[in-house]
C-alpha cells in the first residue's frame, strides 16, 4: 500500500513574521554565557508566550478554588475556566463533543491510562498489540507491562534506512490475535510523520482500535481527530506552549465509556459507600481528584495562541526551518542526518563522524545553543541505526533562520575543535 | 565556568591517542561500566601483582571527556597499589563534585584538568565512569552502571523526550 497522507507542501508566506511572533517569548531573549540563547530543543519542551504566562497569573491571583466542588464564587469561576480549557482543547483537536477530552499530566500518563483502563479490562493471554521500532519509550513501556502481566504479546512494526515506517510488514503483523495498535504521529528522535490515517483505516477494517501517541505532532500541524478516526490520541501541554504536568488523553466516546477507571478518588465517583461505589460518567471517571487547574486553563490558553497563529502557517514556517537546515547540515563535511523520511517534522537528529554527540551538545552550549543529545527515549531506534546517541536540533514556529545558520557555525566550530 | 575550558589540549590529545587502549592478556581484575544516559560502555581489565597494579588497559565507546578521563587514569593509577588507586578514586570524584577541599594534599596532577565538570552536572557522569569502572573492578564487581540504585553519583538527568 502507498502513503496517502496529505503533504505539508510548504508555502512561505510572507504574512508569517517570525520576529513579531518571538516577541512574545520572554525567555528567548535570555543570554547564555553572554551568547544570546538559540533554543533547539522544543521537541523535549516548548518555550510558553507571554500571553500563557499572563493567563495562569490571572487564573492564580483573581480565579483559584477548587473546582466541581463547592457553591462559592471562586469555585464557579475555577469550574467554568477549567471546563473552558477543555472546550478549546476539543476545538483544538475537533473532537466530537468536550466529554472525551481527559486532563492527563502529559502524554505518558494518558497512554498509562489506556493501557490501564482499556489494555487490562480487554486485552489477555495470547493477545497482540502492535507497536513500532519508532516509539518513545513512553509508549512502549506500559504495553510491555500489560504484555507480562496478562501475557500478551507485542509485535513490531519495523523501519526502512529513512526512518519510515514499513507499512507492508505493518500489515501483515495483523492477524486474529491483534487487539491493539500503538503507534506515535511523529517520531521525536528522527521527526518522521507515520502515515496513521492509513494505518487506523487498515486496523479499524479488522475491529483493532488505535492509540496514537502525538505528543511531537500536536505543537506543529492541525490535529483533526475525527478525520484521522483514531480511537485515542494522547499528546502534552508542555511540548505546545503549555504548562508541564498537564496533557490531553483524546478517546472515543463509546470506548471510554466502556473502560475501567484508571485511579481511584474523589471526583471520579457518583457515590461511595464502603459496599459499592458508583464512578462518574466520562470525563470524570478518569479525572480522580484535584486535578492541576491552572496549567489545565494554561493549556487552553496555549491552545488558543496556536490557533490564532494557526496551525498551517506554524507547519509552512517550521517546515522551511527543516529544509533550510537540512540543506546547509548536508553542506558540512563528517556530519550526517540519521531520519531522511520524506515527510518530515522540524526535527533534525544528527551525528558528527569522530565527536561524541555528547561533547557536541557541551560545545553548541558554550555558543548558547541548546540541543538535546542522547537516545531520545527511543533506545529501539538508536539500536536500528546502531548508535548510541544523536544530536537533535528540533526547531518550533519561534525559530529563525539566522538561527539555523547559529546551529551551523556552531557544529562547524565543534569539529574545529576536534580537528 | 566557560566550558571552553573543558576541553583542552591534554583533554583533546588523550581522545585523540588513548593510552593503554586495548585488551588485557590475562587480566586479574575486570569491570564493565556504563552510563545508560548516553550508551557510553567501557572495559577495564587490569593485572594486580603484589597489590600493585603492574598492567591496566581499558577499550570502549564513549565521548572525549570519558575517554580522556580513562586514559588518563590509566597512566596515573599505572605502578601504583590498589590503596593509592582507591586514593586517586576518592580525590578525583571529590573534584568532579565539587567537593575537593582547594587547600588540601592531594595527588591528582594533571588530572585536574578535569576539574570543570563539577559546573557541567550532565557531564559530570561522564569524567567518572572510568575512576567507578576501575573501583568496581579493584573490587572484582563484574559490571557497574552510573544509574545504579545505591551509586552515589545517581542523579536524574534529561529523559524528556
Amino acid at each position: 500500500m502507498t502513503p496517502v497522507e496529505p503533504v505539508l507542501e510548504p508555502q512561505l508566506t510572507a504574512a508569517f513574521d517570525v520576529e513579531r511572533i518571538r516577541a512574545d517569548f520572554p525567555i528567548l531573549k535570555l543570554k547564555i554565557d553572554g551568547k544570546p540563547l538559540v533554543y533547539l530543543d522544543s521537541a523535549a519542551s516548548g518555550q510558553m508566550p507571554q500571553p500563557v504566562i499572563d493567563r495562569l497569573v490571572r487564573y492564580q491571583t483573581t480565579q483559584h478554588a477548587n473546582i466541581h466542588r463547592a457553591v462559592h464564587y471562586l469555585s464557579e469561576v475555577a469550574t467554568a475556566e477549567f471546563e473552558g480549557a477543555r472546550r478549546k482543547l476539543q476545538r483544538f483537536i475537533n473532537a466530537r463533543e468536550d466529554r472525551e477530552v481527559i486532563f492527563t499530566s502529559g502524554t505518558t500518563e494518558a497512554i498509562n491510562l489506556v493501557m490501564h483502563g482499556y489494555g487490562r479490562k480487554f486485552i489477555g493471554a495470547g493477545d497482540e498489540i502492535i507497536l513500532t521500532t519508532l516509539e518513545h519509550h513512553s509508549n512502549i513501556v506500559p504495553w510491555q507491562m500489560l504484555a507480562e502481566e496478562k501475557g500478551a504479546r507485542i509485535r513490531v512494526v519495523p523501519i526502512n534506512d529513512a526512518g519510515e515506517l514499513l507499512l507492508d510488514e505493518y500489515e501483515q503483523l495483523f492477524n486474529e490475535h491483534t487487539k491493539f495498535v500503538g503507534v506515535m504521529h511523529v517520531s521525536n528522535a528522527l521527526g518522521s510523520i507515520n502515515p496513521i490515517k492509513q494505518m487506523i483505516a487498515f486496523a479499524h477494517a479488522r475491529g483493532v482500535p488505535v492509540l496514537i501517541d502525538g505528543a511531537q505532532a500536536a505543537p506543529h500541524m492541525q490535529i483533526d481527530v475525527q478525520d484521522l478516526d483514531c480511537d485515542f490520541y494522547a499528546f502534552s501541554g508542555h511540548k505546545m506552549c503549555g504548562p508541564t504536568g498537564i496533557g490531553i488523553l483524546y478517546g472515543k466516546a463509546d470506548l471510554l465509556e466502556r473502560m475501567q477507571p484508571f485511579k481511584g478518588g474523589g471526583d471520579m465517583i457518583l457515590s461511595v459507600t464502603f459496599e459499592k461505589t458508583i464512578y462518574n460518567t466520562i470525563p470524570q471517571k478518569f479525572e480522580a481528584g484535584t486535578p492541576p487547574i491552572a496549567a489545565a486553563i494554561g493549556l487552553g490558553a496555549a491552545a488558543d495562541y496556536l490557533s490564532a497563529i494557526g496551525m498551517e502557517a506554524i507547519a509552512t514556517h517550521e517546515h522551511a526551518l527543516l529544509n533550510y537546515a537540512t540543506e546547509q547540515i548536508r553542506r558540512l563535511p563528517g556530519v550526517s542526518i540519521v531520519g531522511t523520511a520524506a515527510l518530515k517534522a522540524a526535527v533534525l537528529s544528527f551525528v558528527v563522524e569522530g565527536v561524541h554527540p555528547h561533547d557536541i551538545g557541551t560545545l553548541l552550549n558554550q555558543q548558547g545553543i541548546a540541543v538535546r543529545t542522547g537516545h531520545h527515549c527511543a533506545q529501539p531506534v538508536m539500536q536500528r541505526f546502531k548508535i548510541p546517541a544523536t544530536s537533535r536540533a528540533s526547531f518550533a514556529f519561534y525559530n529563525s533562520m539566522a538561527e539555523v545558520d547559529t546551529l551551523i557555525a556552531g557544529i562547524r566550530a565543534a569539529q574545529k575543535v576536534f580537528a | 565556568m566557560h566550558t571552553q575550558s573543558l576541553y583542552q589540549e591534554v583533554i583533546l590529545d588523550h581522545n585523540r591517542k588513548p593510552r593503554n587502549y586495548g585488551v588485557l592478556d590475562q587480566a586479574s581484575h575486570h569491570a564493565v561500566g556504563h552510563n545508560p544516559l548516553c550508551g557510553d560502555r567501557l572495559e577495564i581489565a587490569l593485572n594486580l601483582a603484589d597489590e600493585h597494579i603492574d598492567r591496566i588497559a581499558f577499550q570502549g565507546e564513549s565521548c572525549a571527556i570519558c575517554k580522556a578521563s580513562a586514559s588518563m587514569m590509566t597512566a596515573a593509577v599505572k605502578g601504583k597499589t590498589r590503596d593509592d588507586a582507591e586514593i586517586l578514586i576518592q580525590e578525583f570524584r571529590d573534584m568532579a563534585l565539587g567537593k575537593l577541599d582547594p587547600g588540601s594534599q592531594h595527588h591528582l596532577g594533571r588530572l585536574t584538568v578535569f576539574a570543570g565538570v563539577r559546573d557541567l552536572p550532565t557531564r559530570v557522569k561522564c569524567a567518572i565512569l572510568p575512576w567507578h569502572t576501575l573501583q568496581a573492578a579493584l573490587n572484582s564487581v563484574t559490571s557497574i552502571s552510573t544509574e545504579a540504585a545505591d551509586d552515589p553519583m545517581h542523579a536524574p538527568v534529561g529523559g524528556a523526550s
